[in-house]
């Protein structure tokens, strides 16, 4: 076994690590810390089942997004779609039998890389052009549309223009998942793919993309509208509540 | 020390809206007067700037990350996708960056990076981190104070990050190492000592709404009523403290009376409780706000009414029905078949429907009316039974009381609707070039009726617009006495007699 198999095999297993440990720190950190008041944007839903509704609509067709800049909606749900349609393609290289979701979207999922990056080329001439968003852009904001760019069109060169023994490559994630390392190609473009990968994913925790679990805790979209009807209470205010004077 | 108001120039109205091109630190000079020792203690801050403040403010925003879990979501899941940037009405009005909603957040999201995450600490200038410092201190006085917190901004961010929240904690952190607001904090302080933001006594308050009624009585010769302190009356009505002198807040209160005498509903104000402004929410301090809303359940109390009813109030409206279950409930010992708390709104539309209310449109057949949805009420709040209530309810009223009203733009007005310029505990005399400039989306929207369907006048059921818009409308060529209560619309068509 080459000494390359062995260090992406370690870099793989870190990565999963990272990601995993780091969400779970970070979701139980939102969950532990409270929302002491009602605070939704309203209107709001006055349900439970609405919010669950509300929280739908925000995930998948981006509502609020729509609402606030149609260019921004438009690229960026192009580039979630596709990533979205692409990592369940990718599914493929994982299990065996495959899953029924990754070879119904075998065929669609190629083309799906492309929309991705128009998405995301979309979302970096906006962050580049507009005056507005070049002043609140950090190096950050562009090296993330830098990476995911980066890792979509390594995968497509895979794809369209020098192909990878992809056979190889499902044997050796195979293998990290049952701890039975196999090969991996010698195949630059495929390390270049994988390594921004794993940079991605040990990224994760630790950047913006945090806005994927913080959607579902954020107060002013996950609460009911109800405050009239039911009480709220966080455990530090009830403290307050206990001693509430007027102070005078 | 800040600085008295400096010149400025009036910004020209555009007849189709556009979105400036940023004008960095076009606003670096405005800022609010500090508040003096005498405002900040009464309200369990430090007098003056402490000496290890930067320890302090790291130390304060470290507690709050842990008891207001809006923090460190919304510093976190910001991607800088730029909806919000040209959704403020301060940067729409001044073209400075660090009003776009995302910028200032940024002020206080760069500190949180440097000391509260790994990518700050190890990578600050990669993501954006910075240190602590004198300047950042002074770029959160100045730019938490060009915020209304009218949350027009988390309407279009895919995460719901309200701005209003970081403005709050920005605020928050300031006033515990000694920077706090004048304006703000003297007016908590006289709330806490005597009841309302003015300072009004109750024999001046008692003096007051004895001239109302002889106003009213000369007027349309009805023995209305305005009383104080009345025990065993079903309603307590908390309202504004400048219902009872300012204008046009004035003629709304003599409308809610109308109401309440001809629905023949008992009802009284408190001097105890003669606020329902509560601008603790406007420092983001839990403690203030409860203190303040605390008067509010002790006079329920001690007058042994069975309704609360909140009078024409933005803010107020969004504490109390948002809030006040939290902080002041619950209210087990009213009327559990009417809302607690009741909008007075809700409280005029359920008579309508109820078919207590006759209305004679022709009295206000000399006026062409538009209604400004306030902020607070819009996006933080509700009236009704249904989600929207707070927008329906109101031109209900408006449409039963007068034969001619128009919307604004629709871009401009329910959940999409622009701050008056002055909310948040910005509606003072040092910030008037914010408040002109910060009025001008708005002022394009009435703009646009008053040429098109010839509107006169423009209804508010917020005290601080209606203050906001009487000081502004004149810098815009438009006549102060356009802005209008709710209810001087509704009281002036209302028929009054003994029929009901």
């Amino acid at each position: 076994m080459s000494v390359l198999t062995a260090i992406f095999a370690l870099l793989f297993y870190t990565a999963i690590v990272v990601l995993v440990a780091g969400l779970v720190a970070k979701i139980r950190q939102y969950a532990r810390t409270p929302a002491p008041l009602k605070i939704p944007t309203t209107p709001a839903p006055t349900t439970r089942g609405g919010v669950v509704a509300r929280l739908f609509r925000e995930v998948v067709l981006f509502e609020s997004l729509f609402k606030g800049s149609k260019w921004s909606w438009l690229f960026g749900w192009l580039f979630h779609f596709g990533l979205l349609i692409v990592l369940v393609r990718h599914l493929r290289y994982f299990t065996e039998p495959i899953w029924f979701a990754a070879a119904l979207v075998q065929d669609i999922g190629v083309y799906m890389g492309f929309v991705m990056l128009l998405g995301l080329l979309g979302l970096l001439a906006r962050r580049s052009l507009v005056d507005r968003l070049r002043y609140i852009s950090a190096p950050s904001d562009y090296l993330m549309l830098a990476l995911l760019i980066a890792i979509g069109g390594s995968g497509l060169l895979m794809k369209f223009v020098a192909r990878t023994d992809i056979v190889a490559v499902k044997a050796f994630f195979l293998g990290l998942m049952r701890f039975d390392w196999q090969p991996l190609p010698a195949d630059a473009l495929l390390w270049i793919h994988l390594l921004l990968v794993a940079a991605l994913m040990i990224i994760f925790p630790f950047s913006k993309l945090l806005h994927v679990p913080g959607l579902f805790f954020s107060p002013t979209r996950n609460q009911a509208d109800d405050p009239r009807e039911r009480r709220h209470l966080a455990p530090w205010a009830a403290k307050l509540d206990a001693t509430r004077t007027l102070g005078n | 020390m800040a600085k008295a108001k400096q010149e400025f120039a009036t910004p020209v109205l555009a007849d189709i809206p556009i979105i400036p091109a940023i004008a960095p630190d076009a606003m670096a000079h405005s800022k609010p007067f500090k508040a003096k020792p005498e405002h900040q203690e009464p309200l369990g801050f430090p007098g003056e700037l402490v000496g290890n403040w930067k320890e302090k403010a790291l130390d304060k925003m470290g507690e709050m990350l842990g008891k207001y879990r809006s923090l460190p979501v919304f510093l976190d899941a910001c991607v800088k996708c730029g909806a919000c940037t040209d959704k403020c009405h301060y940067y729409l009005g001044t073209a400075d960056p660090k009003n776009m909603p995302v910028a200032r957040q940024d002020l206080l999201r760069k500190v949180y990076r440097r000391h509260f995450t790994v990518a700050g600490k190890y990578f600050p200038k990669l993501v954006g981190a910075v240190e602590l410092s004198e300047e950042v201190i002074e770029d959160w006085y100045k730019y938490y104070h060009q915020c209304s917190e009218c949350r027009r901004c988390s309407v279009y961010c895919p995460y719901g990050i309200d701005t209003a929240e970081i403005t709050m904690a920005g605020r928050e952190i300031l006033a515990h190492i000694g920077v706090g607001q004048k304006y703000s904090n003297e007016i908590i302080a006289k709330v806490h000592k005597i009841g309302n933001n003015l300072g009004l006594p109750k024999p001046a308050l008692a003096d007051t709404l004895e001239g109302l009624e002889e106003e009213v009585q000369e007027d349309i010769e009805v023995d209305v009523k305005y009383p104080l302190d009345q025990e065993g009356a079903e309603v307590l009505l908390v309202t504004p403290s400048a219902d009872f002198f300012a204008e046009p807040h004035v003629d709304g209160l003599i409308g809610y009376g109308k109401v309440f005498h001809q629905a023949g509903i008992s009802w009284t104000l408190s001097s105890f409780a003669s606020e329902a402004a509560n601008f603790g929410i406007f420092i983001g301090n839990y403690e203030n706000m409860q203190k303040v809303a605390m008067r509010i359940r002790q006079a329920a109390l001690d007058l042994g009414v069975k309704r609360i009813v909140v009078g024409e109030c933005g803010h107020a409206w969004r504490v109390a029905y948002s809030f006040w279950n939290t902080l002041i409930g619950p209210f087990d010992f009213l009327d559990p078949n009417y809302p607690v708390p009741q909008h007075v709104c809700e409280f005029t539309y359920d008579l309508i429907n109820r078919g207590a209310l006759k209305f004679d449109k022709e009295a206000n057949d000399d006026k062409v009316v538009t209604f400004h949805d306030s902020c607070n009420v819009s996006r933080a709040s509700r009236m009704g039974d249904m989600p929207g209530g707070q927008f329906m309810i109101p031109r209900a009223l408006l449409k039963a009381a007068c034969n001619h009203y128009v919307d604004m733009a629709p871009d401009t007005i329910h959940e999409h609707t622009f701050c008056c310029g002055g909310g948040g505990g910005l509606l003072t005399d040092d910030l008037v070039e914010l408040r002109v400039k910060g009025a001008v989306p708005r002022m394009e929207a009435l703009k646009k009726v008053i040429d098109e369907d010839g509107v006169t006048h423009m209804a508010a059921i917020c005290a601080i617009c209606k203050s906001q818009f009487t000081k502004v409308l004149p810098y815009y060529g438009m006549g102060m006495d356009m802005i209008v209560s709710v209810h001087q619309l509704v009281g002036d068509a209302l028929v009054m007699g003994a029929e009901h």
